[in-house]
This record gives C-alpha cells, structure tokens and sequence, in this order.
C-alpha cells in the first residue's frame, strides 16, 4: 500500500478537528446586547408597588445600578432571587427591578413571600421596555453606570461568580474616577 | 495482469462502486430531509416555503394559548417580538411549554398562514432558549440598529 | 474537610498518572526492566486514589454538604438516599470524576489481568492508559472540579438534580456506558503499544481481544439502557430520536462492533492487521468525540450537559493530542504491519470485510448526519437540523445488506470456500425465511407490507443460518452433550450475538409498523379501544412523593371482558425546580406493551392522555442484551484464559 494514503486518516481528522474548534467559537448562548455601551432606554413605566407613580429614567441616574428583569412565570428567577437579597444586603449597588410581561397581584405576592431585594420595580406590562432593551428572557440582569449606560449583560440566573465579577467591574470604575 | 493485480482490481472497483453509491445514498437523504429554521419574521414576511417541512422558533406569546374544548388541538401564538405566526397543533404539549417560554415546532405552514405543527419541542431545562432562537433574535436587534 | 481530602486525592492521582505516563514507556523504550515495573503499583495507586477521591464525593452528597458548589447544584435534601448518591453523575464534573474512576479501573484490571503479556507490552500499555488518565484528571483539577466550595456564605438546601435524572434507569445508564467508552482506550492502548513495539501478531490479537470484547458489551448495555430509559421516562413512547448524544454513542459501537470482528480475523489468520489497529484508534476517537460534542454545547440536545466553551477547547486538545498523535504514529509504523496469509474471494475474511466495511460506513454516515448542522453553521449557511428520516433513509438499507452478508458469513470457512457447499447451506434458509416474511403481514397484519416482509425475513434469516449452522455440527457425531461442551464458548458468543441483532430486527420491524398511539382527552368514565384492549379513564387524584406532589391517574385496561392492568400514569410537579414531569406508566410482557402517559389537565377535570400500544417493543432491548452476553462468552472461551507468553509466541 502506498506509504502516502496512511496519511489519509490523520487529514481527515485534522479537517474534523479544524470545524470542530470553529463549531466551538459559536456559542450557542452567547447574545451580546444591542444596547452595550449604549444609553439605557427611555421609558415611562408605572412603579409595581406604587401603580399611581411613573417612574423614568431620571430615577436611577447618578449612581451605577443593577437593573434586573424578573417575573413570577420564570421558575430560574426564584433560583436568582437568593443571590439578589444576598446582594441588596452587602449595600454596595442598588437592584432595580424590572418586572417583564408579569401580572401585579402575583408579583407583589412573589416580593412579599420571598423578600424584596428592590429598591423599586419597573412594572412592564406589556413588554415594551424589555423589547426596547432587547430582553428575550429572563431573568437576565444589566449593570449600568452613574450615566445610565450599559455596561454590561448577563443572560439567564446571576450566580454567585457573576456578582463578583459586577464588584470588580464597578470597583474597575471607581479607581478610574478617583 | 497477474491474478492477483486483477484481483486487487476488482476490490478496487467494488469498493469505489459501494462508496459512490453509499454517497449518492448519503447526499439523496441529507437534501431530503433536513429541516430548515425560520424565524418568525421570515415566516410573517412569507419567506418559508409552503407545504414544505420545516422548523419555526420564538417565545409563545402571552394569553395567546387556546384550547379547542373537547379535543387536544390546541391553538398559540409565537414570536421573535416583532412578528406573531399562529401555530396549531393537535397532542399533548411538552412539559416545559408555557407561555413565555421559547419553543421550537415542526412542521408545514399552511395556505391560510397558519404553522400546523405536528412536533412541539422544549427543552427540559428552564433556562433553556433554543439556539435558532436566539441566533434569530439576534440578527433582529442587530437589524435594529 | 471530606471535599478537600477529595480534591487532595485527585492531584495525588494526577501525579501519579504523569509518572505511569513517562517511567514504564521509557523503561519499555531502552528495555529496562526496573522502569518497566514501575507500571504495575503506579496503576494501583492512581485507581486507589480516584477511588478516595469518589467516595469523598460521595460522602459530600449523602451528607447534604451544600457548601460543595457541585452538590449544591445537583442534589437536595429532600432527595432520597439513591439519588442522592446517583447524582454523583448527575452533572458535568462528577461524570467525569467517573469518567477517571472507571479508566483508573480498567488500567488497574489490565495490571491484574495480563500475567501472558510481556513485560515491555504491559508496560507500554498501561503506559498509554496513564497518558489518556492524565489528559482526564487535569481537565477534570483545571477546568471542572466537582469539589469547589461555596465559600462563606452557601445556600441552605440544594438546587435539586433534574426531575428526568431522578430515576433507577439513570442510575445504572451512565456507568454502564461509560465502562464502555473507556474500556476502549485499553483496546486504544494495545494498538498504541503494538505501533510502538512494531509488535502485531496473532498473540496481540489473542491479548487485545478480551478486553475490546468487554468494552464493546459494556457500551451495547449502556445504549440498551439509555435507549430503554428514554421510553418509559420521556413520557412519548420513542426508544431512539437519533439526538446527537445517543449519535455520541452509537458511532464508537459501530466501529466497536467491526473492531470485535477484525480482531477475530487477525487473531485467526493474521490478516487485516493494520486496518484493526486503525479501528482499535478511531473506536476510542469516536468516544472521546463523543464526550467532546455532550460537554462542549457546540450541538445542542435533549440532554446535554451546561455548555461551556472553555471545557469544549480543553476536550478538543485532549482529541487533538491523543488522535493526531496515534494517527501520526500509525501512518508512520503500520507499513511495517505485514498481512500473514492469503485468502479466496469467497472465504469468512472477505465477508468480515464485508461487515466492517458496512459497519464503518454507518459510523460515517451517522457522523455525518450529527456533525452536518455544525459544518453548515460554520460555514456561515445558517441553522438547519438534520432529522431522523435522513439516518433512517441512509441506515435501514445499509442494515439490511449487512444482515444478508451476516447470514451468507457463518455459512462461509476461512480460507476458501466452494460457491457449491454455501449454496446448499444457504437456500433453505432462504427460501424458509422468504415465505414467512410474506406470510407474516397477512396473518399478523391486515395484508401485505413491504417494511414488515423486509424486517421480519431479514431477521429470519440470521436466525436461520444460525440455526442450520448450528445444527450442521451435530452431523456426524454420536454424543450431543459431548459435541455441545466441545464447541468452545466463543463460538456460541457469536451464535447468540447474531440471534442477538435478529431479535433487535424484528423488534424495530413491528414496534413501529403495527404500534397503535391515540392522544385523547378523557372525563371520568370515558372508555377508548385501541389494539382490542379498553382503556377506561378512572379520574385522578393527589399523591405526593418524596419530593414532588402528583397528580395519579387510574386506568383500568380490560381486553375481551378480562381485566389485564390497572395503569397509574402521574403528572408530577417538583418541589424545588417547580418543573413538571410525567411519569408514564407501562404493562410490560413480551410480546406487547401497554403504554399511558398524563398529558395536561383540559376544562371539566378532564385529562389529556396518550395511550400506546407496542407491539414486540421489548424485543428491542432483548436483542441489545443478547449480542453484549454473545461478546462476554466468547471473553469467557478458555483459550484466553490458559496460556503462556511462550506459548502465545509459538501459536501465531
């Protein structure tokens, strides 16, 4: 048998190998957002707990904050819920929720039974900030600086891991302003 | 040619016949039957093929989940947030299938625009969001821009 | 503290791999016996080690120590205690932790087990295994300990293991499976070592044999089980979806399967050589491939794990290291493999090349089918999915030749044969089997059927050949008992795995030509006839489970006036996830299944059910069982068990 066809076997792998690390660089769950380093959204949005005030964008600049898009029908927010308090308790970043396509009486049954970790809820109906924002599930969870800017995205439940990468990235900040 | 060259022939000829053969087989099944993805706005704009079998993905819409009373057949709404296409489908729904939650069905659209759907696939996980989906979102917001 | 003598035990395994890697090979290379020796205690050592390792795992799991991320994540505490203990492998990291346990294990049992092989040959193969175990347990220290800490603060109760995992099939599925998988790296190992030593003989086959037996039994059982678990635990009645991660597993079984057979070849006439060891390489490839295309998300599936590219890149290198390196080698040394005999046109070794042709090219055409949506996207073509039709249109042809050649081989001897005595072997079966595959759709169906006359025939025909074969052996002799325990046990492994592959035939041939299926919504007293049998619906009411509340149905089956089951069917709904699951619930015999699953409450208190009935679908597994009992025979046959390295020598 000629030496060369040997090879074959090896080439042929070599191709799968080279697809194989291709198919690897498209992740599947990868969704960079429309809207990194772009404005938060303009909204006008009535609050969940208190359905008489309209909340905007105004209501939040100044500070860096976390904004995080929940709702009851989601089973994996009640698996985030835990760290959100864990986060609210340590004081270092405001939570504000946004609660997506949801109905009041079961989100405010929701804040009641498992604790608030909220500084106030963006009540969106109708979905049409998610949509703004480019929402396609939840939970997932925005990190916005002083100006109302996204920094960040994390899609799906916001683990322990994930907090500590959102501290350093605000501390990041911080040294940079002092 | 020696016996045993017009032996070696032979195999030689007999291996390249089945392997062309087995690759007409090959090539004839995959054109047959792979499924093509659409998303919801290509389905709307009326880019997918009618009577053909293919894959459609997206959220199901909220309160758009209909029961027709006395039979399995059950009507919803899917999206990618920018267009709807109806679906209907007669069976049992997939534990995972809820409103909100995104869903892949196979099947053909019909004259009416309407996706009859003979499979209605979720996955069993809750954070899941089928690739298709989310890839199909994705060139949607970045249309957007 | 458990967790951390875990992990400690882990990183001593990890060192000692690398040493069993270096010292035997090198000792094996300037023939220095001391080094050589090395090999047999570093094998035990590493396996005592991951053992510790597991049990500490173990123990974190039946402890509820849910400061361990992993444990966290998978288990509860409302669990029950095999659960718990299952879902050790329940995730990424502990199957993996597996994964090392059991190559751990059948490197130490190659240790124990080789008192025949020469020193440099057993050194250079555990050698090789020690390779493949460090490439394993560093994946597993780098990118995915299962004993990571949540540290300080962790949750008081666990996230609780997926519904769907949390049952007696998913217990057993996976280390069965993965006995499988690993066990062909020994194979993987022996191919290594042969390359290397330039070493091929019929004493390497008689070696290397047993243990590719084993493996390839291994992982029959392990996919007869996964395929057995996805019926009765998926709720629609399927028993293959042709999903990538069963593909992961049916590629290394078929190019297995043509292993066993070209191993049969070489240790009886010393042909095809070369083409063994490329099989004995690509088998373990294509289960590392496998484990690279469950862990690395880059296909998504019914039951893939977290996908995680980080752990994808990891597993691609150990695949491009292990493969391109034995690749290379083997196009290097195989030149010097010579073929040892010579054989006619119609002799067993041209139909055993026959058989790993066939088999080879459905391992390819499966590849194919799994791999296409990924090559599409990666080429920028968009997302497409490949469905089942493609691997049935491509499979079941390809199937039946080979079955057809299966019956023609056992009428065939080695060397040469006359086309004379095969035709008078052969065409009683033949015509036998035609007929009754003709007869059979007129008497068991409603009239004639072109896919049941195929399958049924197809499977009698195996069983015939078999059969007359069989029989053909007791032609001239007095004593049957005697003949009987004369004929040595590999060749009954072969008899009952062909039966084996008749059975599984015929299963698929009527399961899915003459199955029955109606999805119904049913109030309280509703009666529905399928098959013959009445299913009467009997309402439901609230059980609750360990961990989930339920919802039971009863219905009562009745055929012909005769009660024949009571079917409690559950619509579940756990605790901890809030997921849903149905939980079917099946009366099982032999030749028919009665199958009822709980779709989803409608108006009124009525239900939706699904109603099967499966014809001949245990037969499918049945066959899956036979062919792995056929492999672990012909392990058994005494010619593996009493020689000597000399006298191995001598025999080729």
């Amino acid at each position: 048998m000629p030496r060369v066809l040997l090879f074959i076997p090896l080439l042929l792998f070599i191709i799968l190998a080279g697809f194989l690390w291709k198919g690897l660089s498209i992740d599947p769950r990868e969704l960079p957002s429309a809207l990194i380093d772009k404005p938060f959204p303009e909204f006008s949005l009535a609050s969940l707990q208190q359905p008489d005030r309209i909340l905007t964008k105004q209501d939040f600049l100044g500070q860096p904050v976390i904004v995080n898009v929940w709702a009851t029908w989601c089973p994996s927010c009640r698996q985030e819920h835990e760290q959100l308090l864990v986060i609210d308790q340590t004081g270092e970043i405001p939570i504000i929720g946004l609660n997506y396509k949801d109905e009041r009486d079961l989100a405010l049954q929701w804040l009641q039974q498992l604790g608030n970790p909220y500084q106030f809820n963006i009540f969106d109906e109708q979905g049409m900030l998610g949509l703004d924002l480019g929402v396609y599930g939840a939970p997932e969870t925005y990190l916005l600086d002083a100006q109302g800017i996204v920094r960040h995205r994390y899609v799906g439940v916001l683990t322990a891991q994930d907090w500590q990468e959102l501290k350093l990235m605000i501390k990041g900040w911080d040294s940079v302003k002092n | 040619m020696t016996p045993k060259r017009k032996k070696r022939l032979t195999i030689i000829l007999a291996l390249v016949f089945g392997t062309a053969l087995i690759v007409g087989l090959v090539m004839y099944a995959l054109t047959e039957n792979i499924n093509l993805f659409y998303s919801t706005s290509q389905i709307a704009k009326g880019e997918a093929p009618v009577g053909a079998r293919i894959r459609a993905g997206g959220m199901v819409v909220d309160d758009s989940v209909k029961r027709i009373p006395d039979s399995l057949k059950v009507q919803f709404a899917i999206t990618d947030f920018e267009h709807q296409v109806v679906v209907e489908f007669t069976g049992i729904l997939p534990d995972l299938f809820r409103e909100g939650q995104g869903i892949i069905a196979q099947g053909k659209m019909d004259a009416q625009g309407v996706f009859q759907a003979d499979e209605v696939l979720a996955k069993h996980d809750e954070n899941y969001m089928p690739p298709e989906i989310a890839e199909s979102m994705k060139k949607k917001q970045e249309a957007m821009q | 503290m458990i967790p951390e003598i875990g992990e400690f035990a882990l990183i001593i395994a990890f060192f000692l791999s690398v040493v069993l890697a270096l010292v035997p090979m090198y000792g094996a290379s300037t023939a220095n016996d001391m080094w050589m020796s090395y090999a047999k205690p570093l094998a035990m050592g590493q396996f005592l080690f991951v053992i510790i390792s597991f049990v500490c795992l173990g123990y974190a799991f039946s402890q509820d120590d849910f400061s361990v991320v992993y444990v966290a994540q998978h288990s509860n505490s409302q669990m029950p205690i095999q659960f718990k203990l299952s879902a050790i492998w329940g995730g990424h990291e502990g199957s993996l932790l597996l994964w090392a346990l059991i190559l751990t294990g059948w490197t130490f049992a190659v240790s124990r087990f080789s008192k025949a092989l020469p020193l440099d040959m057993l050194a250079r193969v555990l050698s090789v295994m020690g390779i493949v175990a460090t490439g394993f347990i560093s994946f597993l220290l780098i990118t995915s300990s299962p004993f990571a800490r949540y540290l300080p603060r962790f949750p008081a109760d666990g996230a609780d293991l997926n519904p769907l995992l949390q049952d007696f099939g998913l217990i057993v599925h996976p280390p069965m499976l993965y006995m499988g998988y690993v066990g062909f790296s020994v194979a993987f190992a022996f191919a290594i070592a042969a390359l290397l030593s330039g070493r091929m003989d019929a004493a390497w086959a008689r070696w290397a044999r047993p243990w590719t037996n084993i493996a390839w039994a291994f992982l029959g059982m392990g996919i007869t089980l996964g395929s057995w678990w996805a019926y009765y635990e998926l709720g629609w009645g399927g028993w293959w979806f042709w999903d990538p991660v069963e593909n992961a597993s049916l590629m290394p079984w078929l190019v297995g399967t043509a292993l066993v057979h070209s191993l049969a070849a070489t240790e009886k006439r010393g042909v095809f050589k070369s083409w063994t060891l490329l099989l004995a390489i690509f088998a373990f490839s294509l289960s590392l491939l496998g484990t690279f295309l469950v862990r690395s998300g880059v296909l998504t599936s019914v039951h893939a794990f977290a996908s995680d590219p980080e752990r994808g890149f990891f597993i691609l290198m150990l695949l491009a290291v292990t493969m391109g390196g034995s690749l290379t080698l083997y196009a290097l040394k195989a030149p010097n493999v010579k073929s040892e005999s010579s054989f006619s046109w119609l002799s067993r070794e041209v139909l055993l090349l026959v058989n790993n042709v066939f088999l080879t090219v459905m391992a390819i055409t499966v590849l194919l089918g799994t791999l296409y949506p990924l090559l599409i996207d990666a080429l920028g073509q968009g997302k497409i999915s490949v469905g089942p039709p493609y691997f049935n249109a491509v499979f079941v042809p390809i199937m039946c030749t080979m079955a057809l050649a299966m019956g023609v081989s056992i009428a065939v001897r080695w060397r040469e044969t006359t086309l004379q005595s095969v035709l008078n072997k052969l065409w009683k079966p033949a015509v036998l089997s035609i007929l009754i595959g003709l007869g059979f759709p007129f008497i068991y169906g409603n009239g004639f059927d072109a896919r049941v006359f195929l399958g049924i025939s197809v499977g009698l025909w195996i069983i015939s050949t078999v059969g007359t074969e069989f029989i053909g052996k007791f032609r001239n002799t007095q004593s049957i008992t005697n003949r009987l325990r004369q004929l040595p046990l590999s060749y009954y492994g072969m008899m009952v795995a062909h039966v084996g592959v008749a059975v599984t035939a015929i299963g698929i041939t009527l399961v899915t030509s003459y199955s029955e299926e109606r999805d119904m919504s049913m109030h309280k007293g509703d009666t529905v006839e399928i098959a013959g049998y009445q299913f009467t619906f009997q309402g439901t009411h609230v059980v609750k489970g360990a961990n989930y509340m339920a919802d039971q149905a009863t219905i009562e089956v009745v055929e012909d006036g005769q009660p024949v089951a009571t079917l409690r069917p559950e619509k579940r709904r756990y605790n901890v996830k809030n997921a849903m699951m149905t939980e079917a619930d099946i009366d099982a015999s032999l030749f028919r299944d009665l199958y009822v699953a709980l779709g989803e409450p409608l108006e009124q208190g009525a239900w939706a059910v699904r109603m099967h009935y499966k014809p001949y679908v245990r037969w499918l597994w049945l066959g899956g069982i036979l062919m792995a009992l056929g492999g672990l025979l012909t392990v058994a046959d005494k010619r593996y068990r009493q020689s000597s390295p000399n006298q191995e020598a001598t025999h080729a």
